[in-house]
């Protein structure tokens, strides 16, 4: 299917205001809750690449399964390794 | 199908073409696997080379034919060889590049050109890695262990971390190949559930492969970034944690242990079923249980690294983890009992071979099971014990099922057959060399023999004079076969269409296949292993073929 080009310019100025809002919050001092933002909008950028220039959103289930099976694995690596990390004595 | 209207010869797909360049840009699947072959087989040599140093150093206690250095490199190097350049591309470059297409029913895999591409990668990959072998070797264990890899080691880890790296791709984009092949390119009514079970675990193997490989790849960037630019990862001296290294490096390296024994699975269940003559014993549970040590072997990789500083909460909970994978595994061995009960059986060479497989790996998966128990493990890590247990899966477990399949399929892959006394001889000498080596490192290592030494103390030399003798007799079990199925190639193609009687859609086409495997595309009504009752409605008359070929 053929996207809009315009659909790929939104995406592209939504993640320049990410970036740019990214750069501000790190201005900021908030403690702990600097990361908690950096990194959820740093999952947000990479959630509209991956649906929208990579095209995830325009395809079949199969496609949305294996999509996701990369991130499933992606979080057994996190969640397993930090079991080690975070009951280190 | 053949008529007799037709022209008595057809171009086989070997025939189909002449030249270096019809093989070098072939996109064939069938001459890419035989390309493949030839790559690892020169591989699967040096690898033993290698391990033909190891085992002449160790007939004597003291180090009398190499350096503590050279021997370091020796183990690395055979590791490195036999590990990432045979066994992992092993049976999916060439018996899954061969057959995956063959038995859906496809004319090729899905992307032919990546397919070629990947043999390519793999030979840039091993390009770099025979640079270093030739140049001074490396010394770090296969492993690569930071921070010795990254910041002490004398030798220079880095071309072969980055041909490793290139070889990984290679891996990847065979699985990404198999992947779309099996989901989008089946026959007509081949469900999911009448796939052959060497389908499934094809399938599955290419899921790890994807899914797995990336993570390894990341490590070893990490590891020559760190080599080359010093900032710390990995090495506690630069606030790095040496741990991280371990844990994403068995990440990937723990399932490639099951790249390399799903596929040999997935051989010997077809073997199996064709000469005991009956159905596959519980399809479905078969399916679900290669799924089922896929995704588990994924959640496993901490018992690698129990004594490593690991916290001890994480080891309890990897070590129950690894105790479930035993659960699948442990299905997949009754099940080939249970088919072999009260079959016909017929003790042809390739079955031979799954026997060895059956028994070995079934030895290498229990002596798993102490390695998985912290207490245990404590007492056994980095001992001879855990170089028996991992070879007893990666040898008689993964290389038996290789040495099946290319028993089982030779005839399909070049329309000879090998002269089946001098194959089963060496199937029985390679069975009983493979233990005279490996059983009695089980004992040292219970003893407490470490591994990657290249002296110990003398009472060891007994059963390490044992296994040097066995080492001999696997060597001889792997040249014969070398030199009867090279022999095999100077007769006439005679084997015919289908010399075993197999239900599988691959038997259907002439041997050696067209290079368009179908004449037609294949329509498939009923489940994969009909063997009880007869002939089965594949059958071609194999008269047919041998008319085709005169
Ligand atoms: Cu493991």
């Amino acid at each position: 299917m053929i996207v809009p080009k315009k659909i790929y310019y939104r995406v592209a100025l939504a993640l320049l205001v990410l970036f740019i809002l990214t750069i501000a919050v790190a201005f900021v001092h908030l403690g702990p809750f600097n990361v908690y933002i950096a990194v959820t909008i740093a999952v947000i950028k990479a959630t509209l690449v991956v649906l929208y220039f990579m095209h995830v959103r325009y395809h079949t289930r199969l496609t949305w399964i294996f999509a996701s099976a990369g991130f499933l694995w992606l979080i057994i690596l996190f969640v397993l390794t930090l079991a080690d990390y975070a009951t280190r004595s | 199908m053949t008529t007799l209207n037709e022209p008595l010869y057809r171009d086989d797909y070997l025939n189909a073409g002449y030249g270096v360049k019809s093989w070098f840009l072939t996109l064939d699947h069938k001459r890419i696997a035989i390309l493949y072959l030839i790559s690892i087989t020169f591989f699967f040599f040096i690898g033993g080379f290698f391990a033909v140093m190891l085992r002449l150093e160790l007939m004597t206690p003291q180090g009398d034919i190499v350096t503590a250095e050279t021997y370091n490199k020796l183990f690395t190097m055979h590791g490195i060889a036999m590990i990432f350049f045979f066994l992992i591309p092993s049976i999916p470059a060439v018996l899954g590049n061969f057959f995956v297409p063959m038995m859906i029913g496809a004319r090729d895999l899905a992307f032919p050109r990546l397919n070629l591409f990947s043999w390519y990668l793999y030979n840039v990959g091993g390009l770099f890695t025979l640079y270093t072998m030739v140049t001074g070797g490396i010394d770090t264990g296969w492993t690569f262990y930071a921070p010795y890899s990254s910041s002490y080691t004398l030798s220079d880890p880095v071309p072969v971390v980055v041909g490793v790296f290139i070889l990984g791709f290679s891996s990847i984009l065979t699985g990404i190949n198999f992947l779309v092949t099996i989901h989008k390119m089946r026959a007509p009514g081949l469900t999911w559930f009448r796939l052959p079970l060497f389908i499934w675990a094809s399938y599955a193997t290419s899921v790890i492969q994807v899914l797995g490989t990336p993570v390894v790849a990341i490590a070893l960037v990490l590891l020559g970034f760190e080599r080359l630019t010093g900032v710390g990862i990995f090495d506690p001296k630069l606030d790095g944690d040496p741990i991280l290294f371990q844990h994403l490096f068995w990440f990937y390296s723990h399932p490639a242990v099951y790249i390399m024994i799903l596929p040999s699975m997935g051989v010997v269940s077809e073997v199996v079923t064709c000469f005991a003559r009956k159905r596959i014993f519980g399809y479905k549970f078969m399916a679900f249980a290669i799924m089922g040590i896929a995704v588990l072997g994924f959640l496993v990789w901490g018992h690698h690294m129990f004594i490593s500083g690991q916290s001890i909460y994480a080891g309890l909970v990897f070590s129950a983890l690894s105790f479930l994978v035993a659960i699948p595994s442990a299905i997949k061995v009754f099940n080939w009992t249970a088919t072999l009960y009260k079959g016909q059986i017929e003790f042809r060479t390739p079955i031979l071979y799954a026997f060895g497989f059956i028994g070995l790996f079934t030895i290498g998966g229990l002596t798993g099971l102490f390695l998985a128990s912290l207490a245990t493990d404590v007492h056994l890590t980095d001992t001879y014990f855990v170089v028996a247990h991992f070879h007893y899966i990666m040898v008689g477990g993964a290389v038996m099922g290789y040495l099946a399949g290319i028993h089982y399929w030779w005839p399909k892959m070049t329309g000879r057959m090998y002269h089946e006394g001098w194959a089963k001889f060496s199937a029985l000498i390679l069975f009983v060399g493979f233990n005279l080596t490996f059983f009695p490192q089980f004992i040292l290592g219970f003893m407490g023999m470490p591994r990657r030494y290249y002296v110990y103390p003398p009472e060891y030399q007994v059963l390490n004079v044992m296994s040097t003798a066995g080492a001999s007799i696997l060597g001889l079990g792997y040249l014969i076969p070398m030199i009867y199925l090279l022999w095999s190639l100077r007769k006439p193609k005679t084997a015919g269409a289908n010399p075993w009687n197999s239900t599988g859609l691959e038997w259907t086409t002439p041997s050696p296949p067209l290079p368009h495997n179908f004449d037609e595309v294949p329509e498939v009504t009923h489940e994969p292993y009909i063997y009880e009752g007869g002939s089965h409605p594949h059958a071609v008359p194999v008269s047919d073929h041998e008319a085709a070929h005169e």
